[in-house]
């Protein structure tokens, strides 16, 4: 007996492996970049978290009696620990990795039921989580990065790196290690000029320190991820339209607060604007709803920059908007066809 | 009638206990428990007022209308808390100054209120005073457990600073959990890592309180097998 179905006809169903899968690859360029800006350290911090949040996923699994095979078959423990280990300084110590890879999978979602039900983006929970616990680690350990004229004796090699990551100490000399160029422009801005903070040592590798070529290869990657239509336009447009309206309105003087370049490609704004704020289960739903979703993030990433304790704040936008998305959903839910637009509250001819 | 001593005592350890079961005086609980000499110091204070204020309310019960009850319960209350505070001052004034505000507010603890209405104002005055002093109990104990957790793993110590409360003697007690060189996880210090902590002591609570059911209702129903089934045929394979 034939079966029949009505319509629509889906093909091409977009499973939750496929889509992982393509996120992973989409974040190569930028981790590219990364390894080739700040060395071996970032490869090693993405390899570590990777296996920590694998691990913690398949302890998840095995303690709620699941199929440890399909649990780690959708790829999203490894998305997680990628996104936490590109976030992490190069030189971090080895256990920064493990609890930030242990946190964001097994607290902040298998805890709260697992795929699609956390509320809050894994793996910036956990990065969060190691910022307000290890803020010295979190922000002195990122590497001096490597001047682009080549150079190969800048940066320490790959066993040194791992030296350092896997027994700590003094393996890499603090003439390597280094704060990131916003935490410099950020310190050194209100007793000087432009001109005097872009001749530091953390700016010789270029515009923003080499991270220029880190965003651009993230930038790159969301962009083929928009082409596979795996996230829509509207979180990361609306982010960094968000984040660069406030630069221009509040900082519009480089010679007094961090300029919009440094903004859009420094830090972790275009990793946070394509990868992390467009992560479906926690970010806004319906298109209304992205908008405002990803222009609040770029917003409060703006206020943290710039008059915040943080250097970078795109953690803590995210986990920020994270929690207003129901809230946005529940006002921008969008007409149902055929229905009227819904009316909330006692309208005036109501009121008795 | 008042309950038998018996289950008053299991009811303020486990299975009532202010901290797990109840949710109650949270704020205090979150807020003291980095270290475990706070968390005991706090925990003493609010097992003597609330023992002394059951105590108290109990001989009051028959004498204090309905209507104004709660007035005065809550000034008994705010006196014992003056009592302890002022004791604090005067045997442990470091801990007293860490302690700050948490002292005074014992006076909001909603264990001490709820324990008073709903307990002391009913019962004559030995089983109120067990029940003050067991529910105490219960509250300090869950505080030093989540005290030691968040100290063990926000500095990599325990028993450090007990000179505070117990003098001289105590000086040495701290030991050392991880060694030196263990780098210090502000999170377990910090507020949020108490949340965390106690939805797990609670989560463990009801994991045991599961599987000692589960063993309970396993050995009750010990079905024979070949026995007829009730109301229905065929038989229990």
């Amino acid at each position: 007996m034939k079966h029949l179905i009505s319509s629509p006809h889906i093909k091409n169903q977009q499973r939750t492996a496929r889509v992982m899968q393509w996120v992973i690859l989409t974040t190569l360029p930028g981790l590219l970049a990364l390894t080739w800006v700040f060395g071996w350290g970032s490869l090693i911090q993405v390899c570590l978290c990777v296996s920590f949040a694998v691990i913690g996923e398949a302890c998840v699994a095995l303690l709620r009696k699941r199929s440890v095979a399909f649990y780690l078959g959708d790829y999203s423990a490894v998305v997680t620990g990628l996104l936490l280990g590109l976030a992490l300084p190069p030189f971090a110590p080895w256990w920064i990795a493990c609890v930030g890879g242990l946190f964001s999978i097994v607290f902040s979602k298998q805890l709260y039921g697992g795929l699609g039900q956390n509320p809050f983006n894994p793996a910036m929970a956990g990065y969060a989580l190691l910022l307000v616990s290890f803020p010295v680690e979190m922000s002195t350990l990122w590497a001096q990065a490597q001047s682009l004229t080549p150079d190969p004796t800048e940066l320490p090699g790959f066993s040194t790196t791992l030296e350092a990551v896997l027994v700590g100490g003094s393996a890499v000399p603090d003439a390597f290690t280094a704060a990131t160029p916003l935490d410099v422009y950020k310190h050194e801005i209100p007793h000087s000029t432009q001109a005097a903070v872009m001749t530091l040592p953390v700016f010789q590798a270029g515009y923003a320190g080499g991270w220029e070529w880190v965003n651009l290869g993230f930038l790159a990657g969301g962009l083929i991820l928009l082409w596979r239509k795996i996230i829509t336009w509207h979180i990361p447009v609306s982010f960094l339209a968000a984040l660069g309206g406030c630069s221009l309105l509040f900082g519009w003087d480089p010679d007094q607060s961090t300029p919009l370049g440094l903004h859009l490609l420094g830090g972790a704004t275009m990793l946070g604007a394509w990868f992390i704020a467009t992560d479906p289960s926690s970010a806004a739903t319906s298109t209304l709803g992205k908008l405002w979703y990803g222009a609040g993030i770029g917003a409060l990433v703006y206020v943290i920059r710039a008059w915040g304790g943080y250097p970078d704040g795109v953690a803590f936008a995210v986990l920020l908007m994270n929690l207003c998305a129901p809230f946005i959903d529940y006002y921008t839910q969008p007409r149902v066809y055929g229905h009227q637009r819904r009316t909330r509250g006692l309208q005036k001819d109501e009121v008795v | 009638m008042s309950p038998s001593y018996g289950s008053i005592t299991k009811d303020g350890l486990w299975g009532n206990n202010p901290a797990l079961v109840q949710l109650l005086g949270l704020c205090p609980l979150l807020a003291v428990t980095a270290t475990v000499v706070n968390a005991l110091g706090l925990g003493l204070a609010t097992l003597l007022v609330l023992m002394g204020s059951n105590i108290a309310v109990s001989l009051i019960r028959n004498y204090v209308p309905q209507t104004v009850r709660l007035p005065a319960f809550v000034m008994i209350i705010a006196s014992l808390v003056t009592c302890a505070e002022l004791l604090m001052q005067a045997y442990t004034y470091e801990l007293y100054e860490i302690l700050g505000i948490f002292i005074p507010l014992i006076v909001t603890n909603c264990a001490i209120l709820g324990r008073a209405d709903a307990f002391a104002s009913k019962n004559p005055v030995l089983p109120s005073a067990l029940d003050g002093f067991m529910m105490g109990l219960g509250f300090a104990l869950v505080l030093v457990l989540l005290g030691a957790i968040r100290e063990i793993i926000g500095q990599g110590t325990i028993f450090s600073g007990m000179d505070l409360l117990f003098g001289p003697m105590a000086a040495d007690w701290e030991i050392s959990v991880f060694g030196e060189g263990y780098v210090d996880f502000l999170f377990a210090v910090l507020p949020p890592g108490a949340f965390i902590g106690m939805g797990l002591l609670i989560a463990l609570k009801n994991i045991i309180d599961r599987r000692l059911a589960a063993k309970r209702a396993a050995a009750k129903i010990a079905v024979v097998s070949g026995s007829k089934r009730v109301r229905v045929t065929g038989e229990v394979s």
